[in-house]
């Protein structure tokens, strides 16, 4: 497809591999912040490719991941209540509550729909105006503006039957919160390329200034992923530390300015509980007061929350970089897709489920010089 | 989550309340809802995520981003050739 397959090209991709190698004189640490591209980075072995000492280290940037248990634990409670319908991606499914997960409630005969927009779960309300239905408005920036234009259709509609359960985040925060950790390695910042296509850049520029960071806005194929960490380097090396923008066949400094009004209109930012994370101020979105009619949090009463049992899953330390999941005890054993102890290992875009589909193995607890057969 | 694909817009037409056309991804043909993009006309390129446009795609920067990686890799091959440098 045209914009993607000139992207693929792999003698460019080796070549901008070898201007990598002469470029970089010692170790840097860039973390990618969306899992979009910790997926690509990893699937396609990018990150081993990289010259000795230029480390990606991979970010909080997975919706699915950073979704707090509170949160799936209501729309599992939703999910189980007899006539209602409740709508959501599919990569929300299979994430784990404290005792179950939206696929097991569609097994056990619960009204689970995937949908590919939320615009379809809007649809669903007006086609059968005696249902209540829920729409799981999960996702950074880049989907801020199509949940609030659903919200906005639903309003053109006069529909009193959908509702969001809504938990949006926002990157920059997340990027300060991960600078501020006295534990933070991280020397640079690959930001999130369709982030940025709704945002544009202009809130990374303090950041930038102020951490004394390099920040590159970057797409999502593997030439975009290597000149993004090359024009980063490039940065490192010579001591700058500025935002510069290597997906700009998509983005603009100022973003995309409808999309912003309509996130503006329909939202208000608050602090966010992130999973394995915490709290982090200012880092997520619930629907403005007028909107709160369509707030599912608001129109469907609480029911008392089961504790959250203690778990080996160290997503924290995932998410914010600070260990590898080849690194962790439970992975590829106790830990697996189709059995995930914790959220990164659900989605794809998750590092543990990214590392674990491209078959990256624990290393063995001990090593021998000595094969069988020596 | 953030995937977003390119295609090229086929038909825009006027809706309550946004407008809505449809887009061509290699071949499958999407409804693309248009509230974010009302510059976008029919042969644009769009980036859409779940079902809405959030831009369209910049032709010369596309092309630019390119030919400076291909220059970029001529002057590595030079280099690693032994030729002038």
């Amino acid at each position: 497809m045209k914009y993607l397959e000139e992207y693929r090209d792999p003698t460019l991709a080796r070549r901008l591999l070898a201007e990598l190698a002469a470029v970089a004189t010692r170790p840097w640490h860039l973390m990618e912040v969306c899992g979009g591209q910790t997926h690509t980075l990893v699937r396609q072995g990018i990150d081993e490719l990289l010259p000795a000492g230029i480390r990606m280290i991979h970010g909080p940037g997975c919706p699915v991941c950073v979704t707090p248990v509170g949160v799936i634990d209501r729309a599992l409670e939703l999910a189980a209540r007899p006539g209602l319908v409740f709508t959501s991606f599919g990569d929300m499914l299979r994430v784990p509550g404290t005792s179950t997960s939206l696929l097991r409630i569609k097994a056990s005969g619960g009204d689970v729909r995937v949908v590919y927009s939320p615009a379809d779960a809007v649809r669903m309300a007006a086609a059968e105006p005696d249902r209540q239905v829920v729409f799981l408005a999960v996702g950074f920036e880049t989907t801020a503006p199509a949940n609030a234009a659903a919200v906005l259709l639903a309003e053109s509609l006069g529909l009193a039957n959908f509702s969001m359960l809504v938990s949006h985040v926002l990157v920059p925060p997340a990027i300060t919160a991960i600078l501020e950790d006295p534990e933070c390695l991280i020397d640079g910042f690959l930001a999130a390329g369709h982030v940025c296509a709704v945002m544009g850049y202009t809130e990374y520029e303090p950041l930038a200034a102020r951490y004394r960071v390099p920040l590159v806005v970057t797409g999502f194929e593997p030439l975009d992923l290597l000149e993004g960490i090359l024009m980063a380097v490039r940065q490192l090396e010579s001591g700058r530390h500025e935002v510069e923008n290597q997906y700009a066949r998509a983005v603009r400094r100022d973003g995309n300015k409808a999309a912003q009004d309509t996130i503006r209109r329909v939202f208000r930012v608050a602090d966010k509980d992130w999973r394995g994370i915490g709290t982090i101020p200012d880092s997520g979105l619930v629907l403005a007061p007028e909107y709160e009619r369509f707030d599912a949090w608001k129109r469907f009463p609480a029911g008392p929350r089961p504790p959250e049992p203690a778990s080996e899953c160290v997503a924290g330390q995932i998410l914010t970089g600070l260990k590898v999941p080849t690194g962790c005890p439970a992975y590829g054993t106790r830990c697996t897709p189709r059995h995930p102890l914790g959220a990164p290992m659900v989605s794809s875009e998750g590092t543990c489920a990214a590392f674990h589909s491209a078959g990256r193995i624990a290393p063995p607890l001990m090593t021998s010089t000595e094969g069988p057969l020596s | 989550m953030c995937l977003a694909i390119p295609g090229r817009l086929e038909s825009v037409e006027p809706a309550d309340p946004f407008p809505v056309g449809t887009a061509d991804f290699g071949g499958v043909r999407k409804q693309v809802c248009l509230a974010f993009v009302p510059e976008a006309a029919v042969g644009d390129y769009v980036l859409v995520h779940v079902g809405f446009a959030i831009g369209v795609i910049d032709e010369q920067e596309a092309l630019r981003t390119l030919t400076v990686l291909r220059a970029m890799g001529d002057v590595i091959e030079t280099e690693l050739a032994g030729g002038p440098s």
